[in-house]
């Protein structure tokens, strides 16, 4: 067995990925990308300043995961995007809800 | 091998229209949607539903799959008869390829069914390898003082005759101090290898903190239910609190009523801007199971007058 310990890089807030990291990261295609943000279902943290100049787009780390469960949405229920940035928006929700019913909750 | 009742696992009759099987597919692959639904088995159910909508959407396969199974029940030891394929004709077009099936569905549907794999094209030029995912599941202890997790990884590989085959790797990945539900780890070059000269891709892993059995975690943020004797509560007191980097003291102030969240300050996820522990208060009250307690009680009940229900007005 591999025995070597690997040391990853941590992608922390402050790591800011560009639409082509993101693009290889999800295996997307870009025109793909800047319809999610067109949709308003993936923000650039600098959409305001850059506007449509999308080699500039900077997005956070969690975008990862968005872009990601996107395309699984897409491909198994086959769902638009209206859809997808409706779907992305409740899950973050009821993500942020569970959270905090389950800190209040008392065992 | 089990027999699979495809029908039941989409939940209808043996009879229904094609429509009506396509209706209670969309139903089911929209509940148990990995990405959607929170239940343990969310991904294995979504397989199931998808696999046997693959066979009953066709009307060709549902024929053969319905003239096969009329003797079988789901459960039932399996075993395709020779030639039972006779006389259909299938015209394949799947274009699902890469799916896993079950054995069930590979015995049947699998070889020689036209639903040629897409034959898997070597393109010459040099493409960078694809990226990975995967999750690595650790203890919040872990996100404190740091650690070694050993991740095995399963991914398809074509061999040399084509088939495609589940290779499996083990990687030691070190897990830094401070990391939070959710993020992610990437490991350069770690993903698919290159075509031609081009880089392999990367592998994210995706941190998820294992639930715990005391602790309760928010971004950096960690919760947790302190019992308090009610002398404790009433008087005050200095009392140890764990933390998962070690227990600590905590003084309690006096008159502290059950439910007050105390904050411990930099106590939550280590790094360069802490998180906070936050202890929630819980008056547990001694059992009255001997004597000398039962006195205690009724002493505090003739001498306290206390009401505790004087806000509800009775």
């Amino acid at each position: 067995m591999n025995q070597k310990i690997l040391n990853g890089i941590l992608l922390d807030e402050k790591t800011e990925l560009t639409l082509v990291d993101l693009c290889c990261a999800c295996s997307s295609a870009e025109e793909w990308i800047v319809e999610l943000v067109e949709e308003g279902a993936l923000e650039p943290f600098n959409l305001h300043s850059i506007g449509k100049q999308h080699t500039q787009w900077l997005f956070s780390v969690d975008s990862l995961q968005k872009v990601r469960t996107a395309k699984r949405l897409q491909r198994d229920l086959n769902i638009n995007l209206a859809g997808i940035a409706l779907a992305l928006n409740l899950l973050e929700q009821i993500e942020t809800l569970e959270t905090k019913l389950r800190c209040l909750e008392i065992s | 091998m089990d027999f699979k009742d495809y029908y039941e696992t989409l939940g209808v009759q043996k009879d229904v229209s094609q429509g009506e099987i396509k209706r209670a597919y969309k139903k089911l692959a929209r509940k148990y949607h990995p990405d959607v639904s929170k239940e343990a088995d969310a991904e294995i159910r979504f397989k199931a539903v998808g696999e046997a909508y693959q066979v009953l959407k066709d009307p060709e396969k549902r024929a053969a799959y319905d003239q096969l199974g009329s003797n079988y029940q789901a459960g039932q030891d399996f075993n395709p008869p020779p030639n039972w394929d006779a006389g259909f004709e299938f015209n394949g077009g799947d274009a699902t390829g890469g799916a896993d099936y079950s054995e069930f569905f590979e015995s049947i549907f699998g070889q020689g069914f036209g639903s040629a794999q897409g034959g898997h094209q070597q393109r010459s030029y040099n493409t960078r390898g694809e990226d990975h995912h995967a999750k690595v599941l650790i203890d919040l202890e872990d996100a404190y003082l740091g650690a070694t997790r050993s991740v095995t990884l399963q991914s398809p590989e074509i061999d040399s005759s084509g088939h495609v085959v589940n290779k499996q790797r083990t990687l030691n990945v070190k897990i830094p101090i401070g990391v939070k539900q959710g993020q992610h780890i990437r490991l350069n070059g770690q993903g698919s290898p290159g075509m031609g000269s081009a880089a392999a891709g990367d592998l994210y892993l995706i941190i998820e903190f294992k639930s715990h059995s005391i602790y309760r975690v928010d971004g950096k943020d960690i919760y947790l239910d302190l019992p308090l004797a009610p002398w404790e509560a009433a008087l005050g007191a200095s009392v140890k609190v764990p933390t998962p980097a070690g227990a600590v003291d905590m003084k309690i102030a006096a008159d502290t009523p059950s439910g007050r969240k105390l904050r411990l300050k930099g106590r939550g996820i280590p790094s360069k801007d802490p998180g906070d522990l936050y202890v929630i208060t819980q008056i547990t009250v001694p059992p009255a199971d001997s004597d000398a307690a039962k006195k205690l009680y009724q002493k505090m009940q003739a001498e306290l007058a206390y009401n505790p229900r004087s806000k509800l007005g009775v």
